[in-house]
């Protein structure tokens, strides 16, 4: 990708991903979430996965894309609702794979 | 269980804390396993950029350091202060770099999975594609690993695991992370051809610049980072991630919005980004260094023992967590029983790490004030625009100019007291 402002889609797309399509490796309870105020995890993760279409509309999770990095179970955790019920890194050598790091 | 089949020491997690563990335990012929949970060493991790090399000296000598795939010896360190219509920058070089460097800039991938070659060819077994669930305890003592289901014992366990470390989490070493521990960095690599990366710093062949940006994220604490690899750029932004999640613009928004600011996009000019990574980074320096780093049967060594020193003008992580895995080693030596190894360690870490952080302790505390992120940038610009700026009118005088531009951002008694606490919490 040229050196412009990117779409967060577009910067993922120069990563290479294993690919788990079965298995999340992180897990939220919507009905929690439905609850969670500010709801941090929308502006904190670095790959935006988590997203809301509206104010109404509920929060969903994509794994997909996910940089592992830990940001949303922290935030969500301190100042959102604990909606993240499970978090945990991709099984076998599934997800992120830095060519660079 | 019988002992035959019990190793000396079984490692969780291949980056550099564990690699050079993994390195100096293989080579005095211990018998050791790491297990690494991407598909190669390496490929999981990221930093920003730049390694002090002094540990990595003491660990591989002189010979196999200069195999090492650095990628530019960094002679140039430059600090640029960004506000809305301006920027600033210091720009200092030290030409005694030149002999002996003392940094340079890395690509993680690439470094880890090289550190990981010479471990194992020294004779540490090296496992990847594998993920470490959990410790197994036996009477109160720490005596082996679950992964994939299978079970494993070990003499020593060595959690190097990295920032997150459950591993110490599960051991009742520490607490899961909070937003005052820990920053969220976010960085892309941007290609650029060799000669374009030198002639737009600045450099000689092999040499590299280290550049930090402040004012460039929103308000929030923390700064931007580029380091010069050999044909690309490392280029990105650490927010502390409460301050994020308090305001509106997501951290992808921040970082694009970082990259194309004037002060930035010409750096970067018809480069390519060929990655995008996050990671999040140890922020409390010694006082986010877990009370007791160590148990009967397992011990805890480089981000998961917190072990990073940020003062704002250099980041340490590398070079501490490669000492720490250095130091449980010699513990592993030095101990006749498995008991011994944690007290042993902590006596390592005490003489080589500990007075160092100590020294910084103060540090985060300073880099906190949220006026340094927006208004102090913006006094540097707004003082240099005053200096540069003709336009034919009569102009202020110059204290009653500076005056005024303090008054304007910040207010003299604030600045007056920011002055002061910055050279306490220094000086503690
Ligand atoms: C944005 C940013 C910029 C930085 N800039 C610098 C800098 O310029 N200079 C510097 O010195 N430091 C810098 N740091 C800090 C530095 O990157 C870290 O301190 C350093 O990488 C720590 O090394 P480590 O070996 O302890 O952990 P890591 O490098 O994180 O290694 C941990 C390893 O454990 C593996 N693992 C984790 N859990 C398991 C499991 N359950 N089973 C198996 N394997 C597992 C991971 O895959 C990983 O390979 C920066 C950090 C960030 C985030
Ligand atoms: S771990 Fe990081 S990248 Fe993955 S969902 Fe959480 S915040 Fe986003
Ligand atoms: S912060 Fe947690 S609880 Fe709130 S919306 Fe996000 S995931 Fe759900």
């Amino acid at each position: 990708m040229p050196v412009k402002k990117l779409r967060v889609e577009d910067l993922l797309g120069c990563n290479k991903f294993n690919a788990d399509e079965k298995n999340s490796h992180i897990v939220i309870d919507r009905a929690i979430c439905a609850k969670c105020m500010n709801k941090p995890c929308l502006v904190a993760c670095p790959a935006v996965l988590y997203t809301q279409e509206d104010e109404n509309s509920e929060v969903k999770f994509d794994h997909l894309g996910c940089l592992e990095c830990g940001t949303c179970r922290i935030v969500c955790h301190n100042h959102g609702n604990k909606g993240i019920v499970k978090w945990g890194y991709p099984v076998g050598a599934c997800g992120i794979s830095y060519r660079y790091g | 269980m019988c002992d035959e089949e019990k190793l000396d020491a079984i490692i969780v997690g291949g980056g550099l804390a564990g690699l050079a563990a993994a390195y100096v335990l293989a080579k005095a012929g211990k018998e050791v396993v790491l297990i690494e949970r991407g598909s190669r060493c390496g490929n999981k991790n990221m930093t920003g950029g730049r390694i002090y090399v002094h540990s990595l000296l003491s660990l591989l000598g002189p010979e196999l350091l200069a195999e090492a795939p650095f990628e530019r010896a960094i002679v140039k360190e430059q600090l640029t202060m960004v506000s809305e219509t301006g920027s600033m920058t210091i720009d200092y070089t030290d030409y005694s770099f030149k002999g002996i460097p003392q940094s340079y800039s890395v690509l993680r991938s690439v470094f880890d999975d090289w550190l990981a070659g010479k471990a194992e060819e020294a004779g540490a077994m090296i496992v990847t594609g594998i993920q470490v669930d959990k410790l197994i305890e036996k009477n109160g003592k720490i005596v082996g690993i679950v992964a994939v289901g299978e079970e494993m014992f070990a003499n020593i366990i060595i959690a190097a695991d990295g920032v997150n470390s459950f591993m110490a989490q599960q051991a009742g070493l520490r607490n899961d992370l909070t937003s005052c521990e820990v920053g969220v960095g976010v960085k892309e690599v941007i290609e650029l051809p060799e000669e374009v990366v030198a002639s737009r710093f600045g450099l000689q062949a092999g040499e590299g610049a280290a550049r930090l940006f402040v004012g460039v994220t929103n308000g929030i604490s923390g700064g931007g980072f580029l380091y010069t690899n050999k044909s690309s750029l490392s280029l990105g932004l650490v927010v502390n991630p409460q301050e994020l999640s308090n305001q509106q613009k997501k951290l992808h928004t921040l970082m694009q919005d970082f990259k194309m600011h004037s002060a930035v996009y010409p750096l970067l000019e018809g480069g390519k980004t060929v990655e995008y990574a996050a990671h999040l980074v140890n922020e409390l320096g010694f006082n986010g260094i877990p009370p007791k780093l160590y148990r009967d049967g397992l011990v805890v060594i480089g981000d998961a023992a917190g072990f990073v020193i940020n003062i704002g003008s250099t980041i340490r992580g590398m070079d501490l967590a490669i000492w720490s895995g250095m130091a449980v080693a010699k513990a592993i030596f030095e101990a006749q029983t498995s008991a011994e190894v944690g007290p042993k360690y902590m006596n390592n870490i005490e003489r080589d790490i500990i007075p160092t952080m100590k020294v910084y302790q103060g540090y985060p505390k300073l880099l906190k004030n949220p006026r340094m992120f927006m208004e102090y940038p913006k006094i540097a610009n707004d003082m240099m625009h005053f200096m540069f700026a003709v336009d034919g009118s009569v102009p202020k005088k110059l204290p009653k100019a500076m005056f005024d531009i303090v008054k304007n951002n910040v207010g003299l008694r604030s600045l007056l007291s920011d002055g002061w606490k910055g050279v306490t919490s220094l000086c503690r």
